[in-house]
This record gives structure tokens, C-alpha cells and sequence, in this order.
């Protein structure tokens, strides 16, 4: 086990290095000068743009740029954006908001997902069967700018249930509803994969031994069924994790949530490299992490699987 | 080993979350001790006057600095407002008295050498501000500025300055200092009320990095914190000397991350002013139902051309040009696209600038698709024409619509070729490498006549992109430039408009009305001319 997830831990080096020099070279490859549009109608001074091709080491090739970008990253210093703001400050700001955002959506997805994927699949060709695969289809074909922008009108302004965007720095309770806009189409995934699950190990050998030996139908469901089904729900929702925290763009700008998702939009629009890469390169972690943890979940949930 | 029970659960999760609106409702305080939200972007430069060019950034500091002048909100004329007078007999030599007992939100007093230090600073070359260039007709600058010598993208560096001060500025006593130009430049009293000429107080050359985290002005407003990234507080400053003193006392500038998300709030009541709507809003006139009274607008300093690549034929052809121009059905375009918040132009002078006179472009300006046709048999054009614009910012739909009108009028091949990204387009624009007429369009910096005519119609000037050049233009703009009083140089600038004119350098399309909202909670608001909340204005209900 510990050989397993210190030969993981090495493999995230390698991962690494190719996503960041992928991104880096990615952002600065972009058409248009970055500092094209950056002082209004005009132009800007040619000692403007000389001292920030200097600050971002523009001028050297594109090997050295990012080896530079990387020594610094090696040491800590995400570097500074064009306007003088701390990108390791901006991160800090924002990144806390989003996580708090992606963990109700994955509360809701996880809770709500799996209850009603439990239910349909041991009901089988009920009318719950038939309410959840309904309503899945229906939410799975909105996209989330839609679910958002609706949930704002109707809940926001016309009924003034809610406030119609959250405020500069959120409550949990504020982020209910983004997180759950957020979640609702991951959610009705995870219904129809706990469902499918369900059904079809509903069959297997081992519930029906289970039932035999006279246990409680629900300590054969909780226990028995349910964690084997869970495998694939949990590989779902591990990587999802990840998804939400670099793919709330659209949730976050809806409702204004001030996270990561609007910082990296706003940061591509104002070819701001330096937070983009910075960025990025903390989203790649996050997943290469959750893979990993996704990976040892499996262990937990199934004895037989092991990592030697 | 551990047992986990996971028992499915119904969860039936009602949310009902009734996060307080943040309107402040207690309605009780009048005017004067009111707060108000108003919207804003991420600044995208360090809070300094003279190196902030962009709007984010300019919305705070123009309401925590006033400089020498300051522009009407409704007529956008000049008006004195740190400065006691302004006087000049050459339109070179320029003596500047500042009114007594001005003082930085710190209590340090504002003197002419809050000024000329602030002026000198941002005019460094090695400083590297945006707003540099301003300075440029100030004698001396060169010496500050020196010119890199193969451009801001080659290997070489430019030459470190001689000297970190400009020959033209002396400061004569605590309230007096005088400013030598290059060349007489008549319109120059008019250009200082833009925000890069802003005073900076001692505190910020001591210490650059502590003044952009707490910035400190010497306008109506003070600064009191900032968020980065969510929003920005200003307070009032009870000591302000000057004449558009603050009604109320408060105001957040909160950033959103999109104009859609800042509207909901506007509805809502939970932001209190928003000065250009989202085009969501605009399209069908969603706003007139959704903020009834609310709606608040105004006519800016902005147009909207169409330029000509001189350096490319057919476009260097005058009766190729005005066939275009006469082909363009200004009225149906603005009425259809714009819903009427666009209005035809007849010149290139902007109808709010003093100066202005109407129906310069004449019968050049109006749709008349028979004329067309004879000056374009005349040019003897008769391939394709190309019409480029950038489609970021909402200019696909008019552009292809005037393309259309072109086409139909002119019965040519004309086609519009979409850039996606307005730097990408910018890159290309300067670059000279434009494949057809393009569009382009004009944010005056400063509200004269001179504005709308030199940057853009006088050759080699730094928005005369398309290379257009006249040496009769160039000389009666030069003379009005030297011209000894104001009423002179105005009337010496419609001649040269005249000229250009008769040149048709580029085709005029229309001037933008901008549409904004507020809430209830403002019984007053104005939006000024250069599209912001005229803060003195406001007072709460």
C-alpha cells in the first residue's frame, strides 16, 4: 500500500511537467498581444509593454520562459500578474470559495444521486423507476447555463426566494443553490450509475446468499449490495470533484460567486498568463490527488482489489 | 475492520435560502448618511492615476482624485476645478493657479508641486505607466521618455533617461507652476481633466507599494478597502474643497464577473446603479419591462466609423468611399440592431463637443442608393469588398447588416470577415495588414473638437491607422493648434473638418446613446458623458 501511493506520488512528476509546459506555452501562444487593447482605445507606451515583456520574460525562448516560470513555481512563487496582485494571494482569496461551492454540489450530487438511484433500481419499472429516469433525462439534456439562469429568474426575481446572486464572501448557505445548479447534471449521472449498479448486482450470487442466510433486507441492501455498486459511482464522483473546481465558470459567473471558476475566465479574457498557469497548474493537483484517493477508495470498498 | 453502514435516505431537500438582500432596507437615513452599490470590473492596473487607462480602475480613482479641470456631466464642457485659472497668450507657455487650502486625504496640503512631481513620475520612461504618452507635448519628454530604439517588442532596451524631469514644468511658488510646450497647442487647458494628470501626495514617493494597497487622493471620496477580486470601499471625505461635494456617504464598487449576474442584482434592487445594461437586457427592450422608470440614459462621447485601409486599392479611391458611405442605411440599422440607442451621424465631430457643427458630411452621409451607384460607376470599381470587424463586443450583427446594405445598394460582392478577439484585431490594425475597410470607432479622452479630428485624420498621428494623409488637413489642424484663444482654434478645427470632409477618410456611422439602470432606492442619479455615475449627483430616498 505504501510502495503503491509513493510509486502514484512519483508518477504525478511526470503528469505534472506536461500539463504546466502544455498550458504555459498554450497561454502565451494565444493570437494577440497580450498587451494589444490593455490601455483603452489607445496604444500602450512602448516602455509599458517593454517593462512587462521584461517581467514576464517574453523575450526569451519559449524553453527558458517556462523553465524560469517553473524554478520560481519550485519555490513557491506563483509570480505576479500585469497588475501587481499576488497570483499565491488571488488563489488563496478565491480557492476556498470554490472548494466550499464543489463539496455542497458533491454533497447534493452524492446524497440526492445515489438515494434516488437506490430507489429506482431496487423498485425496477415502478413509477419511481420511471419518475427518475424521467426526470434524469430531463435534467441531463439542460445545459447548466440554462438550470442557472432559470433558478435566477424564477427563484431570484420572481418569486425573491433567493437573493439573485451571492455576496463578496459567502455562507454555506448562500452557496445552497449555485451548488446545487452546479451539481444537478452530474447528479442525474450518478443516479442512473448507482441505478444500473444496482440492478444488476441485485442478481448476483452474494445478495442472494445474503437473503438466504436470513438477514435483514436492509442490512443486505446498506451493506452488501450497496457497497460493491458504489465503486463505479465513487470513480464518478472522485473526478467530478475535480470538474467542479475548474469547470464552475458558468455557475460561478450566474451567480457571482467569487471563485476560481470567474478568475481563470477573467484571466484567459485579460491574457493574464501568469494566473492562468498558476491556476491551472493547482487544478492539475487537485485531480491527480483525487485519482489517487479515488484509487485507494477502492480498497475500502472492496477487500479483494490490491495495489502490489 | 470498520463497518460502514450506508443507509439510502429519501433526502426531499427543500431550499428555501432567504440571504439578506443586501439593499439595506432600514430606509431611514436621508441622503446623507446613505451607502450605495454600485457595479464595476476588476481593476486591471496598480490604483494610480497615471497608470490607469482602463475602466475598472479609472471608476474608483476618478472619484477619489480631482484634477485641474473636470468635465460637466451633462454638457461635457471644461470647467476649472483645482485650478484658479489657466492662462496663456502663445497657447505655449501655460500659467497654472491652484486654488488655497486643497488637502490629500492624509491632511497634507495639495501644492503646485503635488503636480509637477505626480506629472514627472508618470512621464519616466523606466516608471513604465500607461498613461505616458499624455505627457508627450510637454517640453522635455524626450529627455524622460527616450524612444526604444527597434520597438517595445525587439532585443534592445531603451536608453535610461538623462534626467527624471521635464524642462517644461516649473514650479513658481506653492500654488503656481508653469508648463512649456513643444509646440502651441491650444486645446491643451481642455486635455489636463483626464485622471493620469491627477496631484500625488508626498506619501507616494516614499512608498509606491503601501499607496497602491490604500491609495490616497484628494477627491470627494476616500479610500477605505479593497477586496481584490469582490469589491472596493470609498467613503466620504468630509474636507473636500470642492464644488461637486457628495450627497451620500458610502459607496461600494462591487466587482461582478459578468454584467448578466450584476443585472439580476439591479432587478433585485440589491445593486444600486449599473451605467450600460447587458445586451440580454437590451434585446426586445427586456429593460423598459423589467426596470420601468428605473432606466436611465444618455448620449457619450463615442462613435462608431468605418476606416479605409489607404495603403490598399480600391479603398484609396474618394468615390469608392462616399459610394460606400451612401449606401449604408444609417436609420433602418440603428432602429432594427440598436433599437434606436444608436444614433445616425452627419460628421465626424461628436454632436456633444463644442464645436460641432451639423451635417458636415452633407449629402455623403444620407442613404441614397441611386447616387451610390453613379459614384461607384465613376470610381470604376466593380470587384468585391471586404468588411472586417471583431465580433467580441456585440459587432457582428450591425457589421454584417452594413455589409448587407452595401451589397443591395451597390449590387457588389460584399463580405464581412469576423475577427474573434479585439486584441487579435487591434494587432492587425496597427500592423497595417488590413485585407478591406474595417471598423473602427472613437472614445474622446478629452471632451474638444480636437479629439475627434487630430488623433485620427492628421498623418502619423497614433490612431491614424489607416494611413490617411493630407498636407491642407494637416497645416489647418497645425494652425488651430496655434491659434491664441479658444473661439479661434474652434472655428480654425471646423475648417479642417471641412476638408476631411471632402476627403472621406472614413465613413461615419452613428453615436451610442449608453442605457443604464439604478434602483429604488436613488431618487437621483446621472450618468455623465463618459459613461460613469456622476457620484455628486446621486441622492437616496
Amino acid at each position: 500500500m505504501g510502495r503503491y501511493v509513493l510509486r502514484r506520488l512519483l508518477q504525478m512528476v511526470p503528469v505534472f511537467l506536461g500539463t504546466t509546459f502544455l498550458i504555459y506555452a498554450l497561454v502565451w501562444a494565444v493570437p494577440g498581444d497580450p498587451f494589444e487593447g490593455k490601455c483603452g482605445e489607445r496604444d500602450c507606451p512602448e516602455s509599458y509593454v517593454s517593462a512587462m515583456r521584461e517581467k514576464f520574460n517574453l523575450d526569451d525562448p519559449l524553453l527558458v520562459q517556462y523553465g524560469k516560470y517553473l524554478l520560481n513555481l519550485v519555490r513557491g512563487d506563483f509570480g505576479e500578474t500585469s497588475s501587481g496582485v499576488e497570483v499565491a494571494d488571488r488563489i488563496a482569496d478565491t480557492f476556498p470559495v470554490t472548494l466550499q461551492l464543489a463539496l455542497v454540489a458533491l454533497l447534493i450530487e452524492a446524497v440526492i444521486g445515489i438515494a434516488a438511484g437506490v430507489v429506482s433500481g431496487l423498485r425496477g419499472r415502478g413509477f419511481l423507476d420511471s419518475l427518475v429516469l424521467v426526470s434524469t433525462l430531463f435534467l441531463i439534456s439542460i445545459p447548466v447555463f440554462v438550470t442557472g439562469y432559470v433558478v435566477q429568474l424564477v427563484f431570484g426575481l420572481q418569486l425573491g426566494w433567493i437573493a439573485p446572486t451571492v455576496g463578496s464572501s459567502p455562507s454555506f448557505g448562500d452557496l445552497l443553490v449555485p451548488g446545487f445548479v452546479l451539481a444537478s447534471l452530474s447528479m442525474a449521472y450518478v443516479a442512473r450509475l448507482t441505478r444500473a449498479s444496482i440492478a444488476e448486482n441485485r442478481r448476483a450470487d452474494y445478495v442472494r446468499t445474503a437473503l438466504a442466510k436470513g438477514l435483514p433486507d436492509k442490512r443486505v441492501v446498506g451493506v452488501h449490495l450497496l457497497r460493491n455498486s458504489l465503486i463505479p459511482v465513487i470513480t464518478f464522483l472522485g473526478t467530478d470533484l475535480g470538474a467542479f473546481l475548474g469547470g464552475a465558470i458558468v455557475t460561478e459567473g450566474i451567480f457571482n460567486v467569487p471563485g476560481i471558476g470567474g478568475l481563470v475566465f477573467r484571466s484567459i479574457l485579460t491574457k493574464d498568463g501568469a494566473m492562468v498557469t498558476g491556476l491551472v497548474t493547482l487544478l492539475v493537483l487537485v485531480y491527480l490527488l483525487m485519482t489517487l484517493l479515488v484509487d485507494l477508495l477502492y480498497a475500502v470498498l472492496d477487500p479483494r482489489i490490491r495495489y502490489d | 475492520m470498520s463497518r460502514v453502514r450506508l443507509v439510502p435516505i429519501l433526502a426531499v431537500s427543500v431550499m428555501v435560502v432567504t440571504a439578506c438582500g443586501g439593499s439595506g432596507g432600514d430606509g431611514a437615513g436621508s441622503s446623507a448618511d446613505a451607502g450605495i452599490t454600485i457595479f464595476n470590473t476588476e481593476p486591471e492596473n496598480p490604483l494610480v492615476p497615471g497608470n490607469t487607462t482602463e475602466v475598472g480602475g479609472s471608476r474608483i480613482l476618478d472619484a477619489m482624485f480631482t484634477g485641474l479641470v473636470g468635465y460637466n456631466a451633462d454638457t461635457a464642457q471644461p470647467e476649472n476645478a483645482m485650478a484658479e485659472s489657466i492662462e496663456t497668450t502663445d497657447s505655449k507657455l501655460f500659467t497654472i493657479k491652484l486654488k488655497p487650502d486643497w488637502k490629500f486625504h492624509d491632511g497634507t496640503p495639495v501644492t503646485a508641486k503635488s503636480y509637477v512631481d505626480a506629472w514627472n513620475w508618470t512621464a519616466y520612461g523606466p516608471n513604465a505607466t500607461q498613461g505616458a504618452t499624455f505627457f508627450s507635448q510637454i517640453e522635455g519628454y524626450a529627455d524622460v521618455h527616450p524612444e526604444d530604439p527597434d520597438g517595445a517588442d525587439g532585443p534592445q532596451q531603451a536608453p535610461t533617461p538623462t534626467t527624471e524631469t521635464m524642462s517644461g514644468l516649473k514650479v513658481v511658488d506653492d500654488s503656481t507652476f508653469t508648463v512649456t510646450l513643444t509646440e502651441a497647442f491650444s486645446v491643451f487647458p481642455v486635455t489636463i481633466g483626464y485622471e493620469v494628470f491627477s496631484p500625488l501626495p508626498e506619501a507616494f514617493f516614499k512608498d509606491q507599494k503601501a499607496f497602491e494597497d490604500a491609495p490616497i487622493g484628494n477627491g470627494p471620496f476616500k479610500f477605505v478597502s479593497r477586496q481584490v477580486g469582490a469589491e472596493v470601499k470609498l467613503t466620504r471625505y468630509d474636507d473636500y474643497e470642492g464644488d461637486d461635494k457628495p450627497k451620500i456617504k458610502d459607496v461600494t464598487l462591487k466587482v461582478y464577473q459578468s454584467r448578466e449576474s450584476a443585472y439580476a442584482d439591479l432587478v433585485a434592487n440589491s445593486l444600486d446603479f449599473m451605467e450600460e445594461l447587458p445586451p440580454n437586457a437590451l434585446a426586445g427592450k427586456k429593460y423598459e419591462g423589467d426596470l420601468g422608470e428605473r432606466v436611465l440614459q444618455k448620449e457619450t462621447l463615442n462613435n462608431q466609423t468605418i476606416a479605409f485601409p489607404f495603403y490598399l486599392p480600391p479603398y484609396d479611391n474618394v468615390d469608392l468611399r462616399r459610394a460606400i458611405s451612401m449606401s449604408i442605411n444609417r436609420e433602418e440599422i440603428t432602429q432594427l440592431i440598436f433599437e434606436g440607442s444608436r444614433v445616425p451621424a452627419d460628421g465626424w465631430v461628436h454632436p456633444l463637443t463644442e464645436g460641432y457643427t451639423p451635417n458636415q458630411c452633407g449629402e455623403y452621409c444620407e442613404y441614397n442608393p441611386t447616387k451610390a451607384k453613379e459614384l461607384l460607376a465613376k470610381s470604376g470599381y466593380t470587384g468585391p469588398l471586404l468588411l472586417l470587424s471583431n465580433t467580441d463586443g456585440g459587432h457582428q450583427e450591425w457589421a454584417e447588416a452594413v455589409a448587407n446594405s452595401i451589397k443591395n445598394a451597390l449590387g457588389l460582392d460584399v463580405r464581412f470577415t469576423p475577427s474573434t478577439s479585439f486584441g487579435e484585431f487591434r494587432q492587425k490594425v496597427n500592423a497595417h495588414e488590413m485585407t478591406g475597410m474595417y471598423r473602427a470607432g472613437w472614445i474622446a479622452d478629452y471632451p474638444s473638437i480636437e479629439n475627434w479630428l487630430t488623433p485620427n485624420y492628421r498623418t502619423g498621428s497614433s490612431s491614424n491607422d489607416g494611413l490617411y494623409s493630407n498636407p491642407a488637413v494637416d497645416a489647418k489642424l497645425a494652425e488651430a493648434d496655434k491659434a491664441a484663444d479658444a473661439d479661434e482654434a474652434i472655428t480654425l478645427y471646423q475648417e479642417a473638418e471641412k476638408l476631411i470632409a471632402a476627403d472621406m477618410p472614413s465613413v461615419p456611422l452613428w453615436t451610442q446613446n449608453t442605457i443604464g439602470g439604478r434602483s429604488d432606492r436613488l431618487t437621483a442619479a446621472k450618468i455623465d458623458p463618459f459613461r460613469a455615475l456622476d457620484l455628486a449627483s446621486v441622492e437616496v430616498g
